[in-house]
C-alpha cells in the first residue's frame, strides 16, 4: 500500500473509516460550550443540534451573530470537541476517529487566512498532502513531496486559479488571492468534505461570485460535499441545496431555501424587518434590506 | 475563471448558476517540476545549502582558532599540529605550549559557542513557528531566566561545585527551565487548551519576575561569587573541560534530533492552530513536546553559557529572509548560522579587548537589540 512516504492513501479507504451507506454527518443533540461553565446559568453556545449532511449536498449555515455557527462548523472538523451528543463522519463517531483520519476526509477553510512567515504558494498548498504522508519516527519528518502529491498540488491550484501565483509568497497575496490558496490547500487533502467559513467575506462581488461558482462546480463534477458558513443569507439560498439557520445555538428551520429564507422566520431570527422576493432568474427567495421608508 | 464572463446567456433551470466557462488550463497530467522547483524546497538545494554552511563553519572556525591573546598563523598552526603527530615529547618547547593552548583553550570553547549558538538559534526557529511570532525566543519567553533562576539558586547555596565528579548546574538550570515552563502553562493554560497568546504573555512576565529574583540572588551574594555570577548571567562561554564538552555535546545532539523531528508539524502549525488541526496535527499534543524539547535544550545551554540574548531571535529572521520559511531547512540553516555566528562573536568578544574579556553576550545584544528593534520599527508589516 506504501510505495514511498507522501503516497496517495486517498483512493483506498483508511481502516478506521468506513463509508459505508452512512450520511456524511449525522449530529444527534450537539452541545457544546467555551470556557468554565456556571452550572446554575448554563450558556450553551450550542444546544440539541441534530442534523445530518447528505453525500454530495451544499448546506449552507446561517444565522444571527453569536448564534453558534463557526462553531457547528469547527465541531464539524473535529477543531474543537463535542461535549454532549454525538457527531457521525461516514459513522464513525468523531470522537474516536484520530485528527488525521478526519483530516484525510475533511477539508477545512478558515475564515483568517493570515500568516506570518514567508512561505510560498506551493509550499502552502502542498501542505494538505499532511494528512496523507507516511511519519515513520525515523525519517525526522524529511520527507519530500512525492511526484504524486506535487501533481495533486498542482491541480488543485489549477482549479482555483492560483498556478499563476505558484512562485508568490502567500505574505504579499491579497485578501482573496490567500483564500484561494486555502482552498487549493483543502482540495489537496483530497476530502470529500468541504467546510468552509464565511468564504465569502472580504471578498468584492465579482470574487464572492467566483467563489460560489467554484463551488457548486466542485460539488457537481466531483461529488464534493460542502458545508459553509455564511452571513450572507442570499449566497446561501442561491447556491446551496439546504440552509440550516441557527438562532442563539439551535437550530430554527433546516430544509431547502424556499422553506427557510422565509420573511416570518427572517424577522423573528434577526428581530429586524426584511424584504424577501424572488429571484428573477433562479426563482429562489432572495432576501433585500428594508428600505429608509420602511424602517422610519 | 474567477468571474463567469458568459452573462449573455444565463440558465433558465431553477437552482442553477449560470454556466460555467471552462478552465482555461487543462489540468495537467503530471506536476510541472520547473515551478515546483522554484517555489518548493527540494532535496537538492537542501544539501547545497547545508552543504554551504557547513564549510563556512569549518573555514570560520579555522580563523577563530587563530585569534586569541596570541595570534597563531595558519603555518604555525600546520606545524606544531604535525609536531604533535611525530610525537616527540622529548623536549619542551613554546610550541607545546602553544599546542596546549590551541587544544585545551580555544578548541573546545570554540566548538562549545558553535554548539550553544546552533541550539539557542534551532530553540527559536520552533518557538517563533509555534507561537506565529518573529520575536518569540527562549530568552524573551523566561525559560532562559528560569534556568538562570535554578542555576543562580544552586549557586547560592554552595550547590555549584561537583555532584559525583560533574557540575551539577546543568541540572539545576535544567530544573529551571522546567519551573519556568510549568508555570508559564499553568498560567497560559485554560480548560486543557494553551493558547499561544496567553503563552507569549505569560512568558513575558515570567522572564520579569524571574530577572527580578535573580537580580535579588546576585544582590545578596557574597561580592567576589557575585562578580563571578553578573560575568555569566550577561552570558558568557568558558574553555570546558573535553568530559564535559563531550556530555554537552550527547545532550545537544539528542535535543537537536528531537526538534528537528518536529520540522513537518512546524510547517503546518505555523498557519495557526486550527488550520493544522484541520490538516491532522494532534496540535495540543505537538505543543507540549515542542515546549519540552525546547526547555531541556535552554536549561542545558543556560547553565554552559548563562544568558545569551538574541540569537535565538535574530538568527531564524534572517535565515528565513535567505531560505524561506520551510522549516526543513530553516531549522539545521539556523542551527548551523547561529553555531558559526556565536563562534565568531565569541572570538570577538575573547580579543577585542585582549587580555581581558567580554561577556559573549554583550555581543549578541550588541548585534542582535538594533536587529529587534528594526524588525519592530520598520518590518511592522512582517509582523502579526
Amino acid at each position: 500500500m506504501t510505495a514511498y512516504p507522501g503516497h496517495d492513501l486517498s483512493s483506498e479507504p483508511s481502516e478506521s473509516v468506513d463509508r459505508g451507506p452512512f450520511p456524511v454527518y449525522d449530529a444527534r443533540s450537539v452541545r457544546f460550550h467555551y470556557g468554565r461553565m456556571d452550572p446554575d446559568a448554563p450558556q450553551w453556545a450550542l444546544r440539541d443540534v441534530s442534523f445530518s449532511v447528505k453525500p454530495g449536498e451544499m448546506l449552507g449555515i446561517v444565522g444571527p451573530n453569536g448564534s453558534g455557527k463557526t462553531s457547528l462548523l469547527k465541531l464539524l472538523a473535529r477543531i474543537i470537541p463535542e461535549q454532549q451528543g454525538t457527531i457521525r463522519l461516514f459513522g464513525n463517531r468523531l470522537t474516536e476517529l484520530r485528527q488525521e483520519d478526519v483530516a484525510r476526509d475533511v477539508g477545512f477553510v478558515p475564515q483568517d487566512t493570515s500568516q506570518t512567515f514567508p512561505f510560498t504558494v506551493t509550499e502552502t498548498v502542498l501542505m494538505g498532502r499532511f494528512p496523507h504522508r507516511h511519519r515513520a519516527p525515523w525519517d525526522l519528518g524529511f520527507g519530500w513531496d512525492s511526484p504524486g502529491d506535487r501533481a495533486i498540488a498542482q491541480q488543485a491550484m489549477v482549479t482555483m486559479d492560483v498556478w499563476k501565483l505558484a512562485t508568490r509568497r502567500v505574505t504579499e497575496l491579497s485578501g482573496g488571492e490567500r483564500q484561494r490558496v486555502v482552498i487549493a490547500r483543502a482540495l489537496t487533502q483530497e476530502p470529500r468534505v468541504l467546510l468552509l467559513d464565511e468564504p465569502t467575506a472580504f471578498l468584492d462581488l465579482q470574487h464572492q461570485v467566483g467563489i460560489c461558482v467554484l463551488l457548486h462546480r466542485l460539488k457537481q463534477e466531483r461529488g464534493l460535499t460542502i458545508v459553509l458558513v455564511s452571513h450572507d443569507l442570499n449566497l446561501a439560498s442561491q447556491y446551496c441545496d439546504r440552509v440550516l439557520l441557527l438562532d442563539r445555538g439551535q437550530v430554527v428551520r433546516l430544509g431547502v431555501p424556499s422553506e427557510v429564507v422565509q420573511r416570518d422566520v427572517l424577522e423573528a431570527v434577526y428581530r429586524c424587518r426584511v424584504l424577501v422576493d424572488c429571484h428573477p432568474v433562479s426563482g429562489l427567495p432572495r432576501v433585500t434590506l428594508p428600505s429608509r421608508d420602511m424602517v422610519t | 475563471m474567477m468571474s463567469p464572463s458568459d452573462h449573455s446567456s444565463p440558465s433558465a433551470s431553477v437552482g442553477l448558476p449560470p454556466p460555467v466557462p471552462e478552465p482555461k488550463t487543462a489540468p495537467a497530467a503530471f506536476a510541472d517540476d520547473e515551478v515546483f522547483r522554484k517555489s518548493t524546497l527540494g532535496a537538492g538545494r537542501w544539501t547545497a545549502v547545508i552543504g554551504m554552511l557547513l564549510v563556512l563553519a569549518a573555514l570560520l572556525a579555522l580563523l577563530c582558532l587563530q585569534f586569541g591573546a596570541q595570534f597563531v598563523g595558519l603555518n604555525e598552526m600546520a606545524r606544531i599540529f604535525a609536531r604533535m603527530v611525530e610525537a616527540t615529547s622529548d623536549r619542551r618547547s613554546e610550541s607545546d605550549v602553544m599546542a596546549t593552548i590551541l587544544l585545551q583553550v580555544r578548541l573546545p570553547r570554540i566548538f562549545l559557542g558553535f554548539l550553544v549558538g546552533g541550539c539557542l538559534a534551532a530553540v527559536g526557529v520552533a518557538l517563533q513557528a509555534l507561537l506565529r511570532n518573529p520575536l518569540a525566543d527562549p530568552y524573551v519567553l523566561g525559560v532562559s531566566s528560569g534556568a538562570a533562576l535554578g542555576v543562580s539558586v544552586a549557586v547560592l547555596f554552595g550547590v555549584g561545585t561537583t555532584v559525583m565528579a560533574m557540575s551539577a548546574l546543568p541540572l539545576c538550570g535544567f530544573a529551571g527551565s522546567v519551573v519556568a515552563l510549568a508555570l508559564m502553562y499553568r498560567m497560559a493554560a485554560s480548560y486543557d487548551r494553551l493558547p499561544i497568546h496567553s503563552v507569549l504573555l505569560a512568558g513575558v512576565i515570567l522572564n520579569a519576575i524571574f530577572s527580578a529574583l535573580i537580580m535579588f540572588i546576585t544582590s545578596i551574594m557574597d561580592p567576589n561569587r557575585s562578580f563571578g555570577m553578573m560575568i555569566w548571567l550577561m552570558g558568557s562561554l568558558m574553555a570546558p573541560a573535553y568530559p564535559t564538552l563531550l556530555v554537552f555535546s550527547l545532550y545537544a545532539a539528542v535535543c537537536l534530533t528531537l526538534l528537528f523531528g518536529q520540522v513537518n508539524v512546524l510547517n503546518v502549525m505555523a498557519y495557526g492552530e486550527e488550520p493544522a488541526r484541520s490538516l491532522g496535527v494532534d496540535t495540543e499534543l505537538a505543543k507540549r513536546r515542542i515546549l519540552l524539547f525546547s526547555a531541556l535544550m535552554t536549561g542545558a545551554v543556560v547553565s554552559v553559557s548563562g544568558m545569551v540574548g538574541f540569537i535565538g531571535m535574530v538568527i531564524p529572521h534572517a535565515v528565513r529572509l535567505m531560505v524561506g520559511a520551510d522549516h526543513r531547512l530553516v531549522m539545521p540553516a539556523s542551527a548551523l548560522i547561529g553555531g558559526t555566528f556565536l563562534m565568531v562573536a565569541d572570538t570577538f568578544a575573547r580579543t577585542v579587548v585582549s587580555p581581558s574579556e567580554l561577556p559573549v553576550g554583550i555581543m549578541t545584544a550588541l548585534v542582535g537589540g538594533p536587529f529587534f528593534v528594526y524588525l519592530l520599527a520598520w518590518r511592522k508589516d512582517r509582523m502579526s
